[in-house]
């Protein structure tokens, strides 16, 4: 604790106030705001021993858009398509989230077709963000064609969610009480008859391209190692978490909608370095195929909407709602004082947390270790910074 | 036996590496199998998704008539502000006077696609447009007003 002598002046102004980021004679050199490695604009301020790392800061804010706040004056209809500008690449488990959580405070029924097919677009989405993931990643460490391989798989399914979201990104989906539209007329067909078969029949050349490279793995094995016991006190969750051996998959802990009834398994790697990070994504993109290969092909007829009110007013009180997004845990809290907007309302995103690891897993190591660090971290700035 | 785990690495590094080759040399001899398409060149072939929302549109009947009340809900659900609507009241054949729209006014500048407005009109007058080719040289261009000039609400559409 302060004391009030030690902030203000006499005449009430604030003291200012100065805290070393570095001793005098470091050497620190800045990566970004705008540099390819950060995939977006972040900041990190390394502190360098020779090519030693010792600290790294991440500096925050360039691209804060003040979502929390802008949220606080829309409806809760409204709120939903902002937050597909988070985690742009998790943009329909995002809306899910929100989508869910008022659901949950008006007590709506969700008509059942609508949960698979929400369910089917969050694999999808999930698949998408891994296969981007794993080409930027791969470019980060100097590969740059696994890029191009990525884009192609990813580019069929970016046009099946155009064909039936009408976005290739942003898609704003997910309604409260459902999904907007139905799928279109040839979403099941191509999702079933020309998505899987593709990406299944291509896996194998990721697994040659890069899994089995001798320079990949020799860049990422035991690199940037995180303990099962930080891996909790950081408080990272989803690939990250799991990597490291922690049981966090929100699907299968708090499962929603209808991921009670699908079989999959949550993966789990125990080496906590880079590679197991690697890993655990890889074979989720394996999971997520068998979870949408269960429910395609069974959709249930029926409404795509429940029937909501035009105007939603939540219930006083305060409610929260956690799914698992592409990189982890997202929470939504939103307190209601029973109007029509949100009172207050907080976004968990799982890339903060996850970035915050990031001085402690790289501090010792060389410089050049801590592009493969980063970039098995998969952080997504707009979602770090909301 | 420390010569021969060394050889051993090396072989199989080498062995990695060509089978990586193998995949990129592969491709390399298939051109075919490259899919990427040289906008704007495939123009005249380019064909975008029926629902992609690209800008919202007002859709006329051959007697330029529209589905709009006027009824601003469209408004109200955009959560960006980017549709004014201006109602002015028109007396109708019995005397009556009733509210219609004067202008529709849309900022496609403003507008995140998120087709909230298109979901809230009780009439289905407006409707997302697949176009997307919206550069022009000045901002103001983007303001649109969507009912046409003398355009009128369409019998029986309440
Ligand atoms: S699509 Fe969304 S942002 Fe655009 S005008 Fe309609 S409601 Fe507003
Ligand atoms: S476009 Fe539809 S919602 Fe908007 S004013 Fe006209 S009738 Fe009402």
């Amino acid at each position: 604790m302060y004391h009030i002598n030690e902030l203000l002046n006499s005449d009430n102004t604030l003291k200012p106030s100065f805290v070393a980021m570095k001793e005098s004679d470091d050497y620190t050199i800045n990566i970004g705001p705008q540099h390819p490695a950060t995939h977006g604009v972040l900041h990190l301020v390394i502190t360098l021993n020779g090519e030693t790392i010792k600290k790294v800061d991440p500096d925050l804010g360039f691209i804060h858009r003040s979502i929390e706040k802008m949220c606080e004056s829309l409806s809760y209809r409204q709120y939903i398509y902002v937050t597909s500008r988070m985690d742009y690449l998790s943009s329909h488990i995002n809306n899910h989230a929100c989508a869910l959580l008022v659901e949950k405070a008006l007590q709506v029924e969700v008509p059942e077709r609508a949960q698979y097919i929400r369910v089917i677009m969050d694999e999808l989405t999930r698949i998408a963000s891994h296969l981007l993931w794993w080409g930027a990643m791969a470019m980060d460490m100097g590969a740059f064609t696994p890029y191009f391989y990525a884009f192609r798989e990813r580019e069929l399914l970016t046009e099946i969610m155009e064909d039936t979201c009408g976005a290739r990104l942003t898609m704003n989906y997910m309604v409260p009480g459902g999904v907007m539209h139905d799928p279109h007329e040839t979403f099941v067909h191509r999702v079933s008859k020309e998505f899987l078969p593709l990406l299944k029949s291509k896996l194998h050349e990721y697994e040659e391209l890069v899994t089995g490279n001798i320079i990949f793995q020799n860049r990422v094995n035991g690199v940037g190692l995180l303990t099962y016991e930080d891996a909790i006190s950081y408080g990272c969750s989803g690939p990250t978490a799991r990597a490291s051996g922690v049981h966090c998959d929100i699907r299968k802990l708090y499962p929603y909608d209808v991921y009670n009834k699908v079989q999959f398994e949550e993966v789990i790697e125990t080496a906590g370095d880079s590679m197991a990070r690697y890993m655990v994504r890889m074979n989720e993109i394996k999971q997520s195929i068998s979870i949408i290969e269960q429910l395609i092909n069974n959709i249930p007829e029926g409404d795509f909407q429940a029937k909501t009110k035009a105007v939603l007013k939540l219930p006083k009180g305060e409610f929260y709602q956690r799914v698992e997004t592409a990189r982890g845990e997202l929470g939504v809290f939103v307190v209601s004082e029973g109007g029509t907007t949100p009172y207050r309302i907080k976004f968990r995103s799982p890339g903060f947390s996850n970035l915050s690891c990031l001085d402690h897993i790289t501090k010792g190591s060389k410089i050049g270790d801590l592009v493969a660090s980063m970039g098995t971290l998969d952080l997504v700035i707009p979602d770090i910074d909301r | 036996m420390y010569i021969v785990d060394y050889i051993k690495e090396v072989a199989s590094a080498v062995k990695s590496l060509a089978t990586g080759m193998k995949l990129t040399g592969y491709y390399f001899t298939h051109p075919k199998e490259i899919i990427t398409q040289e906008y704007p060149d495939n123009r005249a072939t380019l064909k975008m998704a029926d629902r992609f929302k690209g800008e919202v549109i007002m859709p006329h009947d051959e007697n330029n008539e529209h589905a709009c009340t006027g009824c601003t809900s469209c408004e109200l659900a955009c959560p960006n502000g980017s549709i004014k609507v201006i109602t002015k009241f028109e007396v109708n054949a019995e005397g009556k006077k009733k509210k219609a729209v004067d202008q529709h006014i849309y900022h496609l500048d403003m507008c995140t696609m998120c087709n909230l407005c298109i979901e809230a009109c009780p009439t289905d007058a407006i409707k997302m447009a697949n176009t997307f080719e919206h550069s022009v040289p000045d901002r103001n261009m983007l303001i649109k007003r969507l009912n046409n000039n003398g355009s009128k609400i369409r019998e029986g559409v309440e």
